[in-house]
């Protein structure tokens, strides 16, 4: 499971947000304010501003997309997978990134957004997802690395979302990260294992570590400074931890394993600060990050017209499933009159 | 029967996690039917073995009440203390009642 | 012994190599519900094959293990029936490329799963107690496995003009293939001699009369059978199983030495 906690636009047009029209009545905005004040929970039915409504579509549909999306490059590698014990983790665990985007647009269905219409934001380029899919899985150490790492910082991200004030969301998050634990765990031991074993081995490690350490510190998104929707997130409490913070933990939590595991990450400024009492680390590319989030990445391309190329490949079977449930209604209905 | 094809309509999916409790609300899913729709609550709701048994309902036959008549409907419960058992002093010496 | 390995590696086989094309869904189902669903039965199947190659190392002993056996054989050496080899399309030779097609999948699943779900009961009651431990285990995997693609063949066939046309000629390319379930085999013969296993066409009768009722619902047209039998359990197959292996072999073959 991965989110960005990208505070970041999707692009401009089309429908991919339908907000329910809801009156700007002061005295329910006082009371929706004063709810969320007291870290109360709001619930579908109840009423919410627009923004609160809009902001929400686009972080849980993003959210969604980029489990969605997130299965290709790990997917990338089941055909492949070195023994079968492996095989079996990865199918579970490339199923279960299916499952979290399935509870991840139901969520964001009780706002009054089909999952259709949020598919048509995802397959037209509109909508946004987490950078880290638009980079290749080139050896199986990726796939380890990718658990470890990519898992590993979207658990930061998300562990505070279950207490996040929209309550489908919420809830949603609390059935994710149950589930994700044996992600990042899976990976991080099937990297051990090829810690133990040939040169070769150990050297595939150490690349897939160098290639993506950089592209995870920058999944928590853009610096604090940078990211001014994030103050409303966190006053709307559907963001609970600031980009920078997340940042920092997830680099204090990495270090020491990676200690354990025998590589070192690819930083020369990354070292522990006695002042701080954190590790210090080097400047991000925030540019290859907005290329990458804009379309511009390596694989940004390949993983969208996967995924449309899937979805217009199923439209006669998921229209022979409804024509097929619509014969059986009026043949029912034929049969009590 | 309608020609029109659409998106497949959106279930509502109830999981007893083991016998002797209640069915309780987990999710939703899309499915063009409630066979398929119970199918496919088996595959994304119990991989982890979380159930024994799964209503499924169309969501669009959910009446839900309304939050804006929160007060009237929930509020005049409040005072009716004396519904619970704590409201009532029973000398020790009686022991559990 | 030998008689029993020989079939095991033929069931074994039956599981990997299907469970491996049905992976190939994974993220590219027709809907997300779907995806999920195919994956469990993907994880069902490659279950039963670790199962049943553990028991073929446990009987060969030296340095047999599941992976080698999954792993470092060839083609030839690999005892499944050529249906479950087949890529998820029509007929195309072995390096030509198609979509995958949902109606092959659901076909072949139906077949197969119709076969498996009377021999998995009847192996329960196997003289060799591991494989009846790991068929009684199997038989409930795959009477799911047998509703779901039965309900999917039903929805296909009666669905939309496109969708019956469409499942109607994966039935035509997959039906012939199914002749080598009751084809001869030696090793098949041995273990039946052995009480190990049951001579499949006893189970015929009920395979038709499975396919024939949900044929019937799916308002499908069952072709002739007929023309050239498959040997793929006896180690003759397809065009197609080369490069499925040669896939699914590549990491491992590349690292002879590595640990996983």
């Amino acid at each position: 499971m991965y989110t960005q906690s990208f505070n970041v636009p999707d692009a401009p047009g089309g429908k991919a947000v339908a907000p329910v029209p809801s009156k700007e009545d002061p005295a329910l905005q006082a009371a929706f304010d004063t709810r969320i004040d007291a870290d109360g929970r709001i619930e579908p039915q109840d009423w919410m501003p627009d923004a609160y409504r809009k902001t929400l579509v686009r972080q849980i549909s993003q959210h969604a997309h980029s489990e969605i999306v997130g299965m290709l490059p790990e997917g990338n590698w089941i055909s492949r997978a070195p023994s079968l014990k492996r095989k079996a983790i990865l199918i579970a665990k490339v199923q279960d990134e299916g499952g979290h985007g399935l509870y991840l647009y139901s969520a964001a269905e009780t706002l009054g957004t089909s999952r259709d219409q949020m598919l048509e934001g995802l397959h037209s380029g509109r909508a946004k997802y987490s950078s880290i899919f638009n980079y290749p899985t080139l050896t199986w150490a990726d796939v380890g690395v990718i658990g470890w790492l990519v898992d590993g910082a979207a658990i930061m991200n998300q562990i505070p979302l279950c207490r996040c004030s929209y309550g489908p969301y919420a809830r949603a998050m609390v059935r994710v990260c149950k589930e994700e634990s044996f992600h990042q765990r899976q990976g991080y031991e099937a990297l051990l294992v090829m810690m133990t074993g040939t040169a070769e081995q150990k050297a595939m490690v150490q690349d897939a570590v160098n290639r993506f350490w950089w592209k995870c510190l920058a999944m928590f998104g853009p610096p604090d400074a940078d990211s001014p929707n994030s103050v409303q997130g966190m006053r709307w409490g559907i963001k609970r931890i600031s980009n920078d913070d997340l940042r920092q933990k997830f680099v204090d939590a990495t270090v020491p394993q990676a200690k354990v595991l025998g590589v070192t990450l690819p930083d020369p400024d990354l070292k522990w600060n006695e002042e701080r009492q954190h590790y210090d680390y080097g400047q991000i590319d925030w540019n290859e990050f907005w290329e990458t989030v804009n379309g511009n990445g390596p694989c940004n391309k390949e993983r969208l017209a996967t995924r449309v190329k899937a979805h217009n490949d199923g439209q006669w079977v998921r229209d022979a499933a409804l024509a097929h449930a619509n014969k059986q209604k009026a043949r029912s209905i034929k049969e009590a009159a | 029967m309608t020609t029109e094809l659409k998106e497949w309509p959106l279930w509502e999916i109830f999981i007893r996690s083991k016998q002797g409790l209640e069915h309780k609300h987990c999710g939703s899913l899309h499915a063009a039917d409630a066979r398929q729709a119970l199918e496919m609550a088996r595959d994304v709701y119990t991989r982890r073995q979380e159930g024994v048994s799964i209503w499924v309902l169309p969501s669009a036959a959910i009446t839900a009440s309304n939050p804006d008549e929160k007060g009237e409907l929930f509020d005049p419960a409040a005072d009716k203390i004396y519904r619970h058992p704590t409201f009532y002093e029973i000398p020790d010496e009686v022991g559990h009642m | 012994m030998s008689a029993a390995i020989d079939y095991l590696l033929h069931l074994a086989d039956n599981a990997l190599v299907l469970g491996q094309r049905n992976a190939e869904w994974c993220g590219h189902g027709p809907i997300l519900e779907e995806d999920i669903a195919l994956s469990n039965v993907s994880l069902d199947l490659i279950g039963q094959a670790r199962m049943l190659y553990q028991l073929v190392a446990t009987l060969k002993g030296g340095d047999a293990t599941e992976d080698k056996l999954a792993y470092f054989r060839d083609t030839g050496e690999f005892r499944n029936y050529t249906l479950l080899e087949l890529p998820h399309h029509g007929p195309l030779s072995g390096y030509a490329h198609s979509s995958l097609d949902y109606g092959t999948t659901i076909v072949r699943n139906f077949l197969y799963s119709a076969l498996m779900a009377l021999l998995w009961e009847a192996l329960a009651k196997s003289n060799n107690t591991d494989l009846a431990a790991i068929a009684a285990k199997s038989l409930k995997e795959v009477r799911y496995h047998l509703r779901h693609s039965r309900d999917w063949l039903v929805r296909l066939g009666d669905g939309t003009d496109e969708s019956h046309v469409r499942v109607q000629a994966s039935l035509d390319h997959l039906m012939p293939y199914t002749q080598e379930f009751w084809a001869h085999s030696p090793a098949e013969a041995a273990a039946v001699k052995d009480g190990i296993a049951v001579d499949l066409n006893t189970l015929k009768a009920d395979w038709d009369a499975i396919v024939d009722a949900a044929l019937e619902e799916a308002t499908l047209q069952r072709p002739k059978a007929g023309g050239y039998v498959p040997e793929g359990k006896n180690g003759v197959h397809s065009e197609h199983l080369g490069f499925l292996l040669a896939e699914m072999q590549s990491l491992a073959r590349a690292h002879p030495n590595g640990v996983w």
